[in-house]
């Protein structure tokens, strides 16, 4: 059994704020949700399932259905793997559609790290000490900055990757970034700025690094009929894989990322390669986190990524890869410090035309959106989605 | 050369009734690590449960304290330190911080040795310096 063609994305909704400091957590989940019920010509009275992750107040779907006045919900899911959440919810959810265990699915985002003044890259987090892994990391700093600093690191050594490649990656982004009213970098910078820029955990600068931003985003994942019956144009799930990358007991491995497995999984379901996609949201906490994903997911060979990224190939109109073309997470917003949502939701744009349309991809029929959750140079979930213009 | 005269005093650790031995060996100078009983796999960071097979207890036993950087970043912070993990002679690759070290002259692949800091509560912490 597959969920190819079983689910259609028929609402998507991106927060405009990037600071919320006159809105609750709950208040930005809601706020979302109606944007994206809204955007698919949909209402509350049809949402028969809910998603969220950790970044929804309280117990998650109980506390947001309650607030909300969700009453109809069949089906609930909270499945946290960090940023890459939603991207896993939209497979969810499509897996529950397929099974008939409901019809329309919420699934929402949103968090406000840049009001609460959160040091989200820098500040080593004592987390909770019952989770098994902080006694032995805490002590020494771990922090999310220095996690993928040490991906970065170890792939310059193995593979001869430069900063100036890893700061392609800032630079394109940037050039998208300048379409977007909404982008809390809107400039263009050069490779030349990135590598001005302070250096925040060797080698990364603070330009590698992602913004930090209040915000949030919605989807809505229904079944096929009721997508048909929408005014939307239709995006289709055509292929969805998940996986979960850690430590192994020591056996670490900081060359590759769980998008090895999860990218080979959707495409295994979509029927698709690499070269068919039109255009990817590849999830950008760090230029790093880009590069890496991208030998991973199959648009190029382990160790080739810092010659994929370079010289504007991921560019929309100059490159072969147009990616985060509303900016991304390195320079339009990183809602909740989870870009997993953002990344569907610009996909979907592209897919339906609605991107900007100085990066709009011409006849995009055919996107990837990939998501991390967690750390890259720790332990991380990982998930890969293919959609489909019908 | 100013960078290493500043050390990071880490914050302590909050040790389960698992992990209870591993800091009491840090105590007295020893790095414990996992090793199943039957397969010899050593595993870190150690626990009771052998992440790699069913079969077969977990003993702690001490390592050799010599390896090599398998990867490390420079933390910018007020106090800058060294955040590293290291491949350990006995095979795993384990977070920690090379201390007493010039910044610059770190190298992955280059040989440590384990020696200990102690935390702001007391507690000796495993680290790694320049062998």
């Amino acid at each position: 059994m597959s969920i190819r063609g079983k689910a259609c994305i028929a609402g998507a909704y991106e927060h405009p704020t990037r600071k919320a400091g006159d809105k609750s957590t709950a208040q930005l989940h809601a706020e979302v949700a109606l944007g994206a019920l809204r955007d698919a010509g949909l209402t509350r009275a049809d949402v028969d399932g809910y998603f969220c992750a950790g970044d929804a107040p309280g117990m998650g779907p109980l506390s947001m259905a309650d607030y909300l006045g969700l009453d109809r919900l069949r089906h609930v899911d909270s499945t946290d793997v960090g940023g890459s959440s939603y991207l896993l919810h939209v497979a969810h959810a499509a897996e529950a559609i397929a099974l008939g265990k409901c019809d329309v699915a919420l699934i929402t985002l949103a968090g406000r790290p840049r009001s609460e003044g959160q040091a989200t890259g820098t500040a080593p987090r004592a987390g909770n000490p019952t989770q098994p892994d902080v006694q032995f990391e805490y002590p020494y700093g771990a922090a999310v900055a220095n996690m993928y600093a040490m991906c970065a690191k170890r792939h310059m050594h193995e593979f001869g990757t430069t900063s100036e490649q890893l700061a392609w990656v800032k630079v394109a982004a940037s050039h998208h970034a300048q379409h977007n009213p909404h982008a809390m970098l809107p400039k263009v910078v050069t490779v030349e700025e990135v590598l001005a820029s302070p250096m925040v955990a060797d080698p990364l600068h603070r330009l590698d690094c992602c913004v930090i931003s209040d915000g949030g985003g919605a989807l809505v994942v229904v079944r096929p009929e009721v997508a048909r019956n929408l005014k939307r144009p239709v995006v289709s799930v055509r292929g969805a894989g998940e996986a979960l990358k850690h430590q192994m007991g020591g056996q670490l491995d900081l060359t590759y990322t769980g998008a090895r497995f999860s990218g080979a999984r959707a495409f295994e379901e979509a029927g698709v390669k690499p070269a068919d996609i039109k255009y990817a949201s590849i999830y950008d906490s760090f230029t790093i986190t880009v590069l890496m994903q991208l030998e991973d997911l199959g648009f190029c060979e382990k160790g080739a990524g810092g010659r994929f990224v370079q010289d504007g190939n991921l560019i929309s109109g100059v490159g072969r890869l147009p990616f985060n073309t509303d900016g991304g997470g390195l320079c339009n917003n990183h809602p909740a410090n989870r870009g997993g949502m953002t990344k569907v939701i610009e996909a979907v744009r592209q897919l339906r035309g609605e991107a900007h349309p100085a990066v709009q991809v011409k006849d995009c029929n055919l996107a990837l959106a990939h998501g991390t959750g967690g750390s890259l140079g720790t332990r991380h979930g990982s998930a890969t989605l293919v959609l489909e213009r019908e | 050369m100013s960078e290493q005269t500043a050390r990071r005093v880490p914050p302590s650790p909050t040790p389960d009734p698992s992990t209870l031995a591993f800091w009491d060996a840090a105590r007295e100078g020893k790095l414990l690590i996992g090793r199943n009983t039957k397969t010899g796999k050593a595993h870190y960071p150690p626990r009771p449960i052998c992440p790699f097979d069913d079969e077969g207890e977990v003993e702690l036993v001490p390592a050799s304290g010599r390896g090599t950087i398998y990867t490390y970043s420079v933390m910018r912070a007020k106090t800058p330190y060294v955040i590293a993990y290291v491949e350990l002679a006995e095979g795993p690759r384990i977070m920690t911080n090379i201390v007493d070290c010039d910044f610059e002259a770190l190298q992955v692949g280059q040989p440590v040795r384990l020696t200990f800091v102690d935390s702001e509560g007391g507690q000796p912490i495993p680290m790694f310096t320049p062998a």
